[in-house]
Order: structure tokens, then sequence, then C-alpha cells
């Protein structure tokens, strides 16, 4: 099998621990938090840390809760499964557990865990290969080279966001909790991506993700759907992920809504002007939510970056746009 | 039962089997079967489920080194130079080899030997091994690999087919008599132009298959040790162990007494490990230069690159009919992309041609086609050898011609049905054929009449059928000896062990062995083993592949045990004073038929045996009749028994995407008789869920840089629970007259009409003809739009005549003439 390369091993047992490894290793670290996504990177030889660190044993980074302000409040190292499972996400987020549910497959969810799906790296189907298979073809931006197979001539990597969970993230407006040695800050979860396929986080290298808040103030005060366009039912990156949150007004109507498309660029894109175009109609408008689909579409532009026709993908957009709503108001993970 | 019954006009096809040859007929050897047709669990199942089974990998020795492969990161290229001196001088690195020290050319088939265990001078496609290393861990190994200096003259690569055939001035074999060309066979039977120039209906169109690969569990892996008496031991993950006995021997320049090659428990094979490969030198020359024991474990990214998988097809078809139905001619003009080297390749261009000629009476026919060499990694067998791919287009064809004639497809087949009992127009002779009931059967289980056209918007059920081999009477080196041998040992305690060359790759073919011999010693399957697959032990059995194990190492065994069930008879017999077939042997005991209270126990039967003659036990063979047409390949794909499927397929397209579910797919095979039905079932269903994983989901591509594009199981996406069918698995027993009670092949055949039977649900469900695999949902909405724009153009729908004319789909025949 593909093996390893060596690497020191540090498995701390506190938070400020983990944090003290970081400000000592840096960019010389690698985090890992269930290894579902990393290991088979650092087999591809897509890192080369000298030091991983564990997250595993930091419990004060598990679990789910409710905050003060009626905020979800969910640790990053809480697995995707559980996640998945927790009666607090699927009543105030049933979005975010079918977006959990969504990920890779069951035995990848008992390991995989919601901050490594939002701390995911960028894939495209140049890049997740061997190191052989990467050097035979030439290296790329991503790593090692300064070609990019995707966009000839292009000069920056245009790898995609391929988490689940973050797309439906965004569509909440979640904020992550970033924590350094030296301090702690608080970011809303778009402004922690950014339009670049090589590195897509806004994270230093000594700083560490705690925690997700998700705003949802009460038991069915916002909607969120998630679909996920995949060749196969498990296991699978997605082609198309497409997240949708939504609030109503006393009628049953829209008053805003969210649509969040990805796996088509670095970044989970938010579609502008959905709340405008949807607000008054109902949630159950078939027509109004192909509309809001052909506005994604029209902005949106999958490359080969991700396997599957491009323009099908494209094409795909208005249905998943409408299938995530639909998947908002069925509720259920 | 019709298949069984034998023509009055027809001489008896046994005639002419039965001197050269030693078949038994259906009957059970004693007065009922006992342990053939039980549903038996595998003998293996336990040992498997429970991880005790002890594969390859599983096999550590003292002082064991690990060895790595360097391979090719160009698609064509001159190797200038080799410097290994800096990895042979890393720490930890015993051995290093390069082409240089094995110049010997190998492969299965003798005419075509053109592989090198490490490339030699030239380098054919991405992944071509280059040099290997042993070193004390796998770690150091690939270490060393990045030492390995080599110098690369590139070459142009040659991808498409179509470019290799025509062009002439880059020739990926030097010294190959046709350019690129492998391999050219054009034969014809009855006068196919005149026939389909007399025929009321006429269709043809082009097809094409994609390539897939075999994806087994376990990757190919390899350990040998030399030994200080000289003796090379390898333990290989193959399914032909004899020939790599062979190939060893010539390559490594030892003789074959010296060598002993094993066959572990194998995870999964499919025809991926029916040739000898690189590792499998390089194992045992590393143990030789190092006298350490080696071991090779592929990576699943060089699984794909030693490949072997099914062939990419480009297929022009033209088929006709009368307004009854009836079949009237094929012609067919097939392009192979063979890849870089010729693996089983000359068999593969005979079976694209030769195995179509049932179960529909095909009364003319021509065949061409032309394999040829290109710079991506090499195709071989793979479950249903060659004929996969034609089938598929000979079955849709069926179905469009059926649609012309306004007749049930169903029907159409049942019309052209041959029967049993015949010779084709390519000159093979079919013996039992219950295709007819295979067909009534998926026809009731699916609910066809009732159901058909009244499904629903998007649904719809399609079928097909086929025919495969039972072995084959083509010896891949001609010799006169038999193909198969069994070996059998009475031990004083009761227990027969049995000696099986054949290799068991999970299809259960050491279960099939100790089914017979406990059949016929009357023992329970427990009371028998099985030591198989190790030519220190085991007569030669050539291998796994053409469906022959059942048929040929069956029919062995029985030969072998019915010697011993006479003795054991007689001298039961002689100590009652009782005629011996008054002796019966069944479930552990001999007893008297007449007097039931007269028994004892099997292992006092074998002792009273063993004292009146000698040391007990027995040897059999199975060699097949001369088969085949009277022409030069006419003995290629010519069988002593084909199986027959029959196959239903409800699709559900989704017509918003593309996507298509399948629910169900029933499917009927003609195995002659079940010898474990449980395992005869095991192998529809595996076989069908190969074939549908295979129309939607599996495509093994090479990219522009001839760089195979999904080298994982991440992204080679076979199905998973969640995206399979509900596999209906059913019985035909036709009862052959020559295999082994009666049995024929039940491991490759059933996954032959999966395809084309999910292509004709898809026109039933929504009108589009899909003529290129794989239908992926892009390809499939891309027809449905098309079709779409045809409906409202001509002013109203059509029904399901008229196609769209896009992403591989047919334009109707109406929409081309208007």
């Amino acid at each position: 099998m593909l093996r390893l390369e060596p690497f020191a091993f540090a498995k701390p047992q506190t938070t400020d621990e983990a944090l003290a490894l970081l400000a000592r290793h840096g960019a010389k670290a690698k985090l890992i938090a269930g290894g579902t996504d990393l290991l088979p990177n650092l087999k591809h030889g897509l890192y080369e840390p000298e030091v991983v660190i564990a997250l595993s044993d930091l419990a004060e980074l598990r679990g789910v809760a409710v905050n003060g302000a009626g905020e979800l409040e969910i640790g990053a190292m809480t697995t995707l499964e559980e996640v998945e499972r927790a009666a607090l996400v699927r009543a105030r987020a049933p979005g975010l557990a079918q977006a959990a549910a969504a990920v890779a497959g069951p035995t990848q969810r008992t390991m995989g865990t919601l901050g490594g799906n939002v701390c995911l790296d960028t894939r495209c189907v140049w890049i997740n290969q061997s190191h052989f298979w990467r050097q035979s073809l030439g290296f790329c931006l991503k790593k090692d080279g300064t070609v990019c197979h995707v966009v000839k001539g292009g000069k920056s990597c245009v790898a995609a966001a391929s988490n689940d969970t973050a797309t439906l993230l965004v569509a909440l407006r979640a904020r992550l909790t970033i924590r350094s040695a030296a301090a702690t800050r608080e970011v809303a979860i778009a402004d922690f991506y950014k339009a670049d396929g090589a590195m897509n986080l806004r994270l230093a290298p000594d700083e560490l993700l705690t925690r997700i808040t998700v705003p949802a103030p009460a038991p069915q005060g916002t909607w969120s759907g998630y679909a996920k366009l995949r060749p196969r039912a498990s296991i699978d990156f997605p082609r198309l992920s497409v997240g949708v949150a939504w609030t109503t007004q006393q009628d049953g109507t829209f008053a805003d809504a969210t649509v969040v498309v990805s796996a088509i660029a670095a970044t989970p894109r938010v579609i502008a002007g959905i709340g405008e175009l949807l607000r008054g109609r109902r949630p159950d408008d078939l027509a109004a939510l192909l509309a809001a689909g052909e506005k994604a579409r029209s902005v949106v532009t999958p490359l080969t970056n991700i396997d599957g026709d491009p323009q099908w993908r494209r094409a795909m957009v208005p249905v998943f746009v409408k299938r995530s709503f639909l998947a908002g108001a069925r509720g259920g993970a | 039962m019709s298949a069984g019954k034998l023509p009055a006009d027809r001489a008896d096809p046994l005639q002419h089997a039965r001197s050269p040859n030693r078949t038994f007929g259906p009957q059970p050897p004693g007065a009922q079967f006992e342990v053939v047709g039980k549903r038996s669990r595998k003998v293996d199942a336990a040992g498997k489920a429970t991880g005790e089974a002890r594969y390859t990998d599983d096999l550590a020795l003292p002082g064991m080194l690990h060895g790595k492969t360097l391979r090719s990161p160009h698609p064509h290229a001159r190797i200038k130079r080799i410097d290994t001196a800096k990895a042979e001088a890393l720490p930890g690195v015993l051995g290093v080899v390069t082409g240089a020290e094995m110049p010997v050319r190998f492969g299965v088939i003798p005419w075509t030997q053109d592989e090198t265990a490490l490339a030699v001078d030239k380098v054919r496609f991405i992944g071509d091994p280059v040099a290997a290393v042993a070193a004390v861990d796998e770690e150091t190994a690939q270490a060393a690999l990045r030492l390995i200096e080599v110098d690369y003259e590139l070459l142009t690569p040659l991808f498409d087919p179509a470019e290799a055939l025509a062009r002439k001035d880059v020739v990926i074999h030097e010294g190959n008599k046709h350019g690129n060309v492998t391999k050219e066979v054009l034969l014809e039977f009855g006068d196919p132009d005149g026939a389909l120039a007399r025929s009321d209906f006429v269709v043809e169109d082009d097809y094409e298959f994609h390539g897939t690969a075999h994806a087994p569990i376990e990757t190919h892996v390899a350990l040998a040790r030399y030994g200080s008496d000289g003796v090379l031991t390898l333990w290989s993950a193959t399914q032909i162990p004899h020939y790599v006995h062979r190939e060893l021997a010539r390559v490594l320049d030892l003789p074959a007494p010296q060598i002993r090659v094993i066959q572990p428990h194998l995870g999964g094979a499919f025809g991926g490990k029916s040739d000898p490969f690189s590792l499998e030198f390089c194992a045992a020359k590393l143990a030789i230069k190092t006298r350490r024991p080696v071991k090779f474990l592929y990576t699943r990214e060089e699984e794909f690159y030693a490949h072997r998988g099914r062939h990419p097809m480009q297929m022009r078809f033209k088929t006709g009919m009368t307004k009854d139905g009836r079949l009237t001619a094929v012609d067919s003009k097939i392009l192979i992309d063979g890849g870089a080297y010729s693996s089983f390749g000359l068999v593969t261009t005979y079976y694209s041609g030769q195995l179509l000629t049932g179960p529909h009476d095909l009364p003319n026919y021509r065949f061409h086609s032309t394999r040829v060499f290109t710079n991506k990694p090499p195709c071989g067998p793979k479950r249903g050898h060659g004929s996969v791919q034609p089938r598929f287009a000979l079955e849709v064809q069926l179905d469009r011609l059926a649609e012309k004639a306004g007749l049930d497809p169903i029907e159409v087949r049942r019309r052209n049905f041959q029967g049993a009992y015949t010779t084709t127009v390519n000159g093979q002779r079919v013996t039992s054929n219950g295709f007819d009931q295979c067909l009534a059967q998926v026809e009731a289980a699916s609910g066809w009449k009732a159901r058909r056209g009244k499904l629903g918007r998007g649904k719809g059920l399609g079928c097909a059928g086929s025919m495969y081999i039972s072995g084959t009477n083509y010896c891949v080196y001609p010799n006169d000896m038999p193909q198969a041998g069994i070996q059998i040992k009475v031990d004083r305690s009761g227990l027969v062990t049995v000696f099986s060359g054949a290799s068991d790759i999970g299809q259960g073919s050491n279960t099939v062995v100790a089914t017979i011999v406990a059949e016929e010693l009357g023992l329970r399957l427990e009371d028998v083993r099985v030591v198989a697959a190790d030519s220190d032990l085991c007569p030669v059995d050539l291998g796994a592949y053409s469906s022959r194990i059942t048929f040929m190492v069956g029919n062995a065994a029985i030969h072998a045990a019915r010697k011993l069930r006479k003795l054991v008879q007689q001298a039961v017999a002689e100590e009652w004073g009782v005629a011996p077939e008054r002796v019966a042997l069944a479930g552990g005991f001999a007893f008297d038929l007449e007097e039931r209270a007269r028994v004892v126990s099997s292992a006092k039967a074998f002792h009273l045996a063993e004292a009146k003659f000698e040391t007990l036990g027995a040897t059999g063979s199975y060699n097949t009749p001369n088969l085949g047409g009277d022409y030069r390949g006419g003995t290629i794909g010519a069988s002593p028994a084909y199986s027959f499927t029959a196959c239903v397929a409800e699709v559900d397209v989704d017509l918003e995407t593309g996507e298509v579910r399948v629910p169900h797919v029933w499917t009927s095979h003609d195995c002659g008789r079940a010898l474990n039905p449980v395992l005869v079932e095991g192998q529809i269903e595996g076989s069908a869920y190969m074939g549908f994983g295979e129309v939607f989901l599996e495509s093994h591509a090479v990219n522009q840089y001839g760089l195979t594009t999904r080298p994982n199981l991440l992204d080679y996406t076979i199905p998973t629970a969640l995206d399979c069918p509900e596999f209906h698995a059913s019985i035909v027993e036709s009862l052959d007259p020559e295999g082994p009670y009666g049995a024929k092949e039940a491991g490759e055949g059933p996954l032959h009409p999966t395809i084309p039977a999910i292509a004709n649900a898809i026109h039933d469900a929504c009108g589009i003809w899909l003529t290129k695999l794989p239908f992926t949902p892009a390809k499939v909405l891309a027809a449905l739009q098309a079709k779409a724009k045809a409906d409202a153009a001509s002013g109203g729908t059509r029904g399901g005549a008229s196609g769209g004319a896009s992403g591989g789909a047919l334009g109707g025949d109406q929409g081309g003439k208007r």
C-alpha cells in the first residue's frame, strides 16, 4: 500500500497544550482531527509535516450545546456522526444534520469531525493523486508546480471547496471560534474562506478552530436544507453542493433566503439576490425555487477541477437548489 | 424439459466426445444426489469470515525484504540509461534489478509474447515497470526508487486506437509485422450481405464500450523465497499458477522442477490475475539475488497500471430481421483498444466475434475485429472476456429491430431461439440449451407482460440474452495432455484429501471439488479437504479463466473419485458377500441397500478397501473433445458446453438529472446443473452487479497525457450497497450431457445481458437509444433533451421510436430521413 512518510507525532491532552505545540511548530505541523482526509493526502505527498498533532484527546472540543443566545455551539472535534444524530442539531439546524450525513460514508463519519470538514483542503482531479501520478503529469500550482491543468495559463489555483458542511454553515451564517496561544478570535465562516485553491483558509499556522457557532434561535426558527450531487449514494465528495437557509413570514411565505453553492471553486459561493427574489413566495412554489436556482446557475461556472461533465454540473445547479429547499422543508437528516 | 431432449435428426453429440474423453452423464453415482444440489456453505467460508484465511499478504518469512517497482512516468519513451548505483548504496537496500537482467519476453499466449518483467529498452505506458528494489522495509525501498536515475528519449504517444491504426510512423512494438495492429480477424459465415439486402428491417449503428477495470479487493501481491536447496518458492495472488510456473522458468532461466508456485487464498481476480505480472518475476529475481525472501504488494494505483481490464471497443453493427422477427444476418466491424501489450488480446479479438452465435439462431454472419496497441495500460480478460462488449451492441440492435417489426422483445428472442443440440453458423457445437426457459423465468418474475409499458413516466423494462463458454478446447499452449487433473488421497481416519490444480479465486472451485468427491465417495462435505493450486502438490490445471473449472476440474474429480468409489464398493461387497451394486455410499457410511441394518462407517469401508487392494489413491483428468469449425480460429470459442442467460432490468430515469436508478435486475441462468445453488446464485448476482457497475459508474479512462484518470477506489466508483438494484437470480438446469452431473459454467455468462437489458429498459422508459457506454447522467440528459427537441420539431411525441442525436445516443431513424 502507499506508505506514510515519517513524521513526529504529538497527542496533546489539553487545548492549551495543542496551541503551545502549534505555536512552536507552526507551518511544519499538521493537525489530525479525524484523519479521513489527512491520511490519504499525506500518503499522496500533498503535505510534508514534521509533526502531526492529534486532537483526538481534546474532550473539551467535543459536543453540542445551546448557548445563552439560543445558538448552537458545536465543538470542532464533534464527529460528523454525532452532528448528524444530535437532537439539538436536527431540531434547530436540520440542514446541517443533512449535510453532515452526506459526508463520505458511515465509517468515515465516525472518525471525521465537523471542524475537520470545515477545514477540509480543496480538491481537484489533478491534485488528489499520488506523488508518482502528479510527477508524471508535471506538478501544478497547488503544490510543487507552476502550472494549472484545469485553466490553461491559469495563475491561481482553482481547486474546489468540497466540504459538505461548510456549504450549509455559510448559508446559516455560522461563526468560527479560532484560537492561538496568544489570542482567541471569532470570524464569520464566509470570511474564513478565500478564493485561492492552494490554501483557501484564512487560518494562521499557529491557529486552531475550536468551535462552530450556528445562529439557530429556536427550533423551526430558521429552515435549512442540503442537497448533494455525487455519482454514488455514499462515499463520494460532492460534484455539486447546495445549502439553503430561510426564514418565513406569518403566512408561511419566504421572509429571507440564502442559497450557497459549492464544489465549484475554492470557496462556497453565496448567491446574491435570492432573498429579494423569493420574499413573499411560498417554499413549495417550485417555479420560485427553480427561479432561485436559475439565478445561481447564471453566476457559477463549473470547471474540470472536479470529475463529471462541467456543463451538466452547471445544468444541475437549479435542480439541486430546488432539491435543497425541498429537503429543508421535508426536514430530517 | 425441452432443453434436455435430443432431436432425432441430430447425431448424438457425445458420440465423438466419448472416445477421447471422460464424461459421466448427468446422473448421480448412487440412487440420488446426497451432496450435489444442496445449499452448502463454501468450504472456506468460515475461515474467510473470521479472518483465519491466509492471503498472500498475510504471509511473512524471517528476514523478508520488501520490494517496490519504479515505473515509467512517460507513455512512450526509449530508455537511454538507467543508473541504480545510488539506490544500491542506500543503507537498507539489498538488491536492485533492471530489465537487462530479465530480457526474456513472456506472455500467456505463446505467439504474442511481448512483455518483459521490467522494461528493456522502451516504456509503453505510464506505469510500465522499469526497475525494482528490495529493501528492509517499504519506506527504504520507496526512498531507493527515487535514487534510480533513468534517462528517457520521449517518443510520440498514441492514445486513440484509430490513430494507432492509421499511423505508420509511430510503432509501439518495433518488429511487429503489422504496425500497431496486434491481431486482425475477418471471418464470414453464410451470406451476410445477401441476407441483409433481403431483410425486411436493417439497423446499422455505432456502439462504444469504454474500458473498465476488475477492481478486486486484493491487489497483486507476490512473495518469493529462494531456499538453500536451490528451490524457488513463489506465493502469488494469481489465477494461473501453472502459466506463472512456466514463465518463471523461462524468464529466470531456472529448471522448472526447481520452482514451486503456490496460490494462497485470493481476494478476487475477475480475470485481472490471468497474466504473469512483473512483480512475480521481480520478487523471484530479487530473492535469488539477495538470498532473502522478498515480497511485493502493489498499491491500488499500481493495480490500475497492471490493469488487463475490459477492452474499450468501437463497434459498428449491422443487423437484419424479417417481418416476423427472424434474425437474418449480423455484420460487425470492431476496433479494439488493446493498450500497450498483447496479454490475451489474440483471444479477445476472436471472442469479440466468435461468441455471438447463440442463443439466437444466426444464419449469416461476418465479423471483422482489429485490436491495436496504444500507449495505455494493457487490456486483457475481464469476466465475460471479449464478448460483453459486442453482446451489448447485438442485443440493443435486436430490440431496435423488434420495435421496427412491432414485436415484443422477449417474443423476438423466443422466435430466434436456436434450440439444443445444434451447430452454430460458425461451427460451434451447442449441446444443452435452456435459454427458452431462462426467458420464460425472467418474463414471469419481472411481470413483463402485465407491467411493461404501464410503469409510468421515466420507468421501463428491458431484456437481453446471451451465451458463454464452459472452458474452451483451445489450450493456450498446444499439447495433448489433459486440461485438468485431480489426485485423491484417502486417510485411514476417513478423511479424504483432494489435490486440485484449480485456482479458487473466490468463485468456490474448492467447494465444487469437495462436493463432487463427497458425492462420489458417500462422504459429508467436511470429510473432504481440498489442497489446491500448489505446483509441488497438485496436478496441473490451466487456471481459473474461460469459466472452465467446474466443467473440466469437475469432470476430472468425478473421474478420480469414481475409481475409488468402485474399489470401496467392491471391497465392502466382498466383505458382506453381496453384489457391489447393493453397496451404497452416502452420508459417511457404506450400507447394504437391501439390508439397511448392515452398515459401516466410510472409514471402515476405506480400511476394507485398503486391506483388499493397496494404499488408496486415484487420479482423474479431463480433456475436451475436438471441437470447433474447420477454419483458422475455428477452435477459439469452441467450448464443450455453453451456458445461457436471460435478463430483464427495470429502470427509473430521473428526467430532471439524467440519473438512472435500477430498482430490479432479474437474471435467469442455464448452468446445466447447479452443483451448489448458493454458489450459482452468488455468481449470477455478482455478475449482474459487475455489469450494472460498468453501465453507469465504472470507467477506466486514460487522459490526454496518458495517465490513468481514476487510479484509486475513490475516483473509480464501484457501486455501493445503496446504489445496487435488487438482484433476483434464478437457475435453469438444462443438464448438459458432458458436464459434471450435467453442470456448465455460471461465473461469467450472467454478466453479459445485464448491460443491454439496462440499455433497452432505458429506451422503454423514455424513448432514447443509448449506444455509448458508460451511461453517465450527462449523456442521458443530453439524449433526453435532444429527443424533446426532435419531438417538438416533429410536432408531437413519437413514443419510443425517435431518439435524440447527441451524447452517445442514436438519432431516430425517421429523424435521419426528415
